[in-house]
């Protein structure tokens, strides 16, 4: 911490002198602060939104699920697996450094190092440093999804990172449980530079004097962010006006904050699916695709979002949200109870049997009345739910162990790709490769698998989107899994604080690019 | 004395031991703690290997040797989220805590002490009527709702308050920093004092003018009218002095209670104390926070106990702490 006092006094110097026009400060509050400043040390929304406010990546996604050029200008494919990026000039590291293709290097290689992130970055083989601003990503095999893993690639300060501590221990250093270098100090290319930070009360971010993204019409010069934990508080603080920006906002205060003169709020279309595993190694009835179905068509996913998530959702068919290459508009919810009841009598079910349910509830919003409500809807079609929520910490255990008939489970994509919702929830379970690490239903179709394996070395955007679309056909007529429905996004602000203009549904506020009127 | 406090002394070991024992025991049910280190993509194996590096995967009996090797150094362990000595975290939140809890003492001290003999010498009055049903409704609502509720008027509706933190502290020493050096601090501290205070409240309104009625019937008062002694100094010295030694004995249980009040009070505010840290500590699986702070504390209760025991001999002479079975 002695490094960052001593620089932020010069730095305040410094802004002093240069006397930017507008200061804005804005408060800013989250249900939970960033675990670590180590953007390697978890991979969580939380890690990430830090790391877009401390840091850029290579390329980042826009509010319409593109890609937008941030550190790499430009960038082109040179051979099936190689990507050559050209890095932007003249950006700076808090530190001074200059950002310099070796920073991208030697952040690839400590990012394949990351127990959380070594996953994503698995197909990829190297970093070949051309020049100063140039360099080489490549992988070991043609791949889709390059530009999606390089918004993971946030260049590190590697001389500042370098090199040992006075205690002996290697600044560079991954540490997940106990202290680190890295987990306390930070320097990046990003927005804002960190000033202080008390771990669960508060961070303080000042905006960085040679930011190099100077078109951006951002004018926040200091940031206060502080975890609220409880909704109602988080709500509190911002309409009496302690805070000036808050998420997540929960769906019983939407209207409140929508309709309050001083605030404004908005949501957006999330990508996180909510589903029904249904373990077909526990209930023999699961192993046939009628019974599956059935269930499908017995639960309201309409009804659920409309009265439960108060419209706070959108009913899903499938796992892809709309704007994947695998989402297809054909595959909508269904919903018709007497076609559930059919199909039971066709299985040779029609007079029901009983199974066991769990869900967590304090994991996704209001889970545990979501759970509740399908087990009255399965009693429509005498299935028999015995339902057991508990909290996360507890449920996941549970989940590992397969515990449950029925067991729920949320899931984000984190390339922001259709294949990797079927690569964990329902490929065929295989402790070896993990594929299939959270698929508690055990479902298994090899042809689907198969068309997974495919679509990720095809890099053609329309042959790829075709093979994951077949591929969420087949889900959906097997009825792999019971799909709910996107959980929406919000954020409330203060009026004149324009949140509209940098969020997006990966739910990272750009916050280098708010305008504060 | 000495003795006497020896004895407490070893109690608290005892305490303290026996909590570490059960803390223990049942850290496996709060779930696990890999869950909330890594992320969702991470594979199995990775995850094992973590388990091994942590001890995760050891016998209990050799977890809690190498647990109980390690306090005995005064090492309570090194918390997952803060990644910094439990007991060094706990210290830090622990001043926050106190004051919150002696904003709430003095609210309930300055408030219980005057209504309390009010009531009790006019049973009869519109006003007393008005505090004991007060009192009923402020027993029976719980501490999240009341701090909701405070929340929304003073702080949405009327912005006369802040709605959750601490505000401008000023530092004292070491991890001592004080709200009550600013008038910001004061402002901030004021509505959680007073949801804490809410729920003792009205026990010992209750408490003193049942006490304070009984002792007025007694032998030596009338004979203090009888002699004509100032009414103020009948109630005020004769009866009150007597009324007060359940009342502490009371305090002195409550306070502990208090302490676990603190943590609904600090969770609603936002209040950065270890109320809220260990629900926190709770909701992340953070084992070893949650053993140190289960440890701290049982020490805190053994420790306000024997200071009741100590104000009791001050209060009344006759009472022999050297003779007390404690």
């Amino acid at each position: 911490m002695k490094i960052f006092n001593k620089f932020v006094s010069a730095c305040a110097v410094t802004l002093a002198l240069t006397a930017s026009v507008s200061a804005e400060s804005i408060k800013i509050a989250y249900d939970a602060d960033p675990v670590s400043l180590d953007p390697h040390e978890q991979l969580s929304g939380g890690t990430l939104q830090l790391s877009h406010m401390v840091y850029d990546p290579l390329v980042r996604w826009n509010q319409e699920l593109a890609f937008e050029p941030r550190l790499a200008e430009s960038w082109e494919q040179i051979d099936p697996t190689t990507t050559r990026f050209k890095l932007r000039d003249g950006v700076k590291f808090h530190s001074g450094n200059e950002l310099t293709a070796a920073d991208v290097l030697w952040t690839f290689n400590r990012l394949k190092a990351s127990d959380d992130f070594k996953a994503i970055f698995n197909l990829f083989t190297s970093v070949e440093v051309i020049d100063d601003h140039t360099f080489d990503l490549k992988t070991s095999e043609p791949y889709p999804l390059v530009l999606h893993t390089a918004t993971y690639l946030f260049p590190m300060d590697s001389a500042f990172f370098s090199g040992a501590e006075d205690n002996g221990n290697d600044k560079a250093a991954i540490v997940k449980h106990g202290d680190s270098f890295a987990s306390r100090n930070i320097s990046g290319t990003g927005p804002y530079k960190v000033t202080s930070r008390e771990q669960g009360v508060s961070v303080q971010f000042e905006r960085f004097g040679d930011y190099w993204d100077t078109a951006s019409a951002g004018n926040v010069d200091s940031i206060t962010l502080t975890p609220i934990k409880e909704a109602p508080t988080r709500v509190a603080a911002l309409l009496s006006g302690d805070v000036d920006f808050i998420a997540p906002v929960p769906p019983t205060d939407l209207a409140r904050i929508d309709g309050d003169g001083a605030t404004d709020l908005v949501t957006m279309p999330g990508t996180r699916i909510i589903t029904f595993q249904m373990n077909q190694d526990r209930v023999e009835a699961f192993k046939d695709k009628r019974v599956r179905q059935a269930i499908d068509y017995a639960v309201n996913n309409v009804g659920i979002v409309d009265r439960i998530m108060r419209g706070f959702g959108t009913p899903g068919g499938q796992a892809s949200p709309a704007g994947y290459q695998g989402y297809d508009a054909s595959l909508t919810p269904r919903y018709d109870v007497e076609k559930a009841k059919a199909l039971m009598a066709e299985a040779g079910y029609a007079d029901g049997f009983s199974i066991t349910m769990m869900a967590p509830n304090n994991r996704y919003v209001n889970d545990d009345k979501i759970a509740q409500a399908v087990v009255s809807m399965l009693s429509k079609i005498n299935i028999k739910v015995d339902l057991q929520t508990m909290p996360k910490a507890q449920y996941w255990p549970k989940f590992d162990e397969r515990a449950a008939d029925m067991m729920m489970i949320g899931w984000h994509s984190d390339t922001e790709d259709s294949a990797n919702f079927h690569e964990f929830l329902s490929h065929c379970p295989n402790a070896d490769t993990g594929a299939g690490q959270y698929n508690s239903g055990n479902y298994c179709s090899p042809e689907a698998d198969a068309l997974m394996a495919a679509a990720n070395t095809e890099t053609d955007a329309a042959k790829r989107a075709a093979m994951l679309q077949e591929l969420e056909g087949i889900l959906y007529e097997d009825a792999a899994f019971i799909p709910l429905h996107w959980q929406n996004l919000a954020w409330g602000a203060r009026k004149g604080v324009d949140a509209a203009g940098i969020v997006n549904a990966m739910n990272f506020p750009y916050f280098g690019d708010l305008v504060v009127k | 004395m000495f003795a006497y406090l020896m004895k407490r002394l070893f109690q608290a070991i005892a305490v303290m031991f026996a909590i570490s024992l059960i803390s223990f025991a049942i850290q496996d049910n709060l779930g696990d703690p890999l869950r909330e280190l890594v992320g969702q993509s991470v594979s199995e194996e990775v995850r094992q290997e973590l388990r091994d590096e942590l001890g995760l995967n050891d016998s209990f009996f050799k977890q809690y040797t190498r647990f109980a090797g390690k306090v005995l150094q005064g090492d309570l362990g090194t918390s997952y989220f803060f990644k910094e000595p439990a007991l060094d975290v706990i210290l830090k939140k622990l001043p926050a805590t106190l004051e919150l809890v002696l904003g709430a003492t003095i609210i309930i001290i300055g408030v219980s002490v005057p209504l309390g003999v009010y009531t009790a010498i006019k049973p009869n009055s519109l006003f007393s009527k008005i505090v004991m049903g007060i009192s009923i409704i402020g027993i029976s609502i719980p501490v999240f709702l009341t701090a909701i509720l405070m929340i929304f008027i003073f702080s949405v509706e009327l912005r006369w308050l802040p709605s959750f933190g601490r505000g401008d502290v000023v530092h004292v020493f070491g991890p001592w920093s004080t709200n009550f050096a600013t008038v910001d601090g004061w402002l901030h501290i004021l509505l959680p004092s007073v949801a804490l205070a809410s729920i003792m409240l009205p026990l010992f309104i209750r408490l003193i003018r049942a006490e304070m009625m009984e002792t007025l019937q007694s032998e030596y008062v009338r004979f203090a009218w009888a002699k004509g002694i100032r009414p103020k100094r009948i109630w005020f010295v004769h009866a009150l002095k007597n009324t007060l030694l359940p009342v502490i004995t009371v305090g002195g249980v409550q306070i502990g209670t208090m302490v676990a009040y603190t943590i609904l009070t600090e969770t609603v505010f936002q209040w950065p104390g270890m109320g809220f840290m260990f629900l926190e500590a709770v909701n992340r699986v953070d084992t070893p926070l949650i053993v140190a702070y289960l440890i701290v504390v049982g020490f805190i209760f053994v420790v306000t106990n024997t200071i009741v025991d100590l104000i009791y001999g001050l209060v009344n002479p006759t009472v022999n702490l050297s003779r007390m079975d404690a």
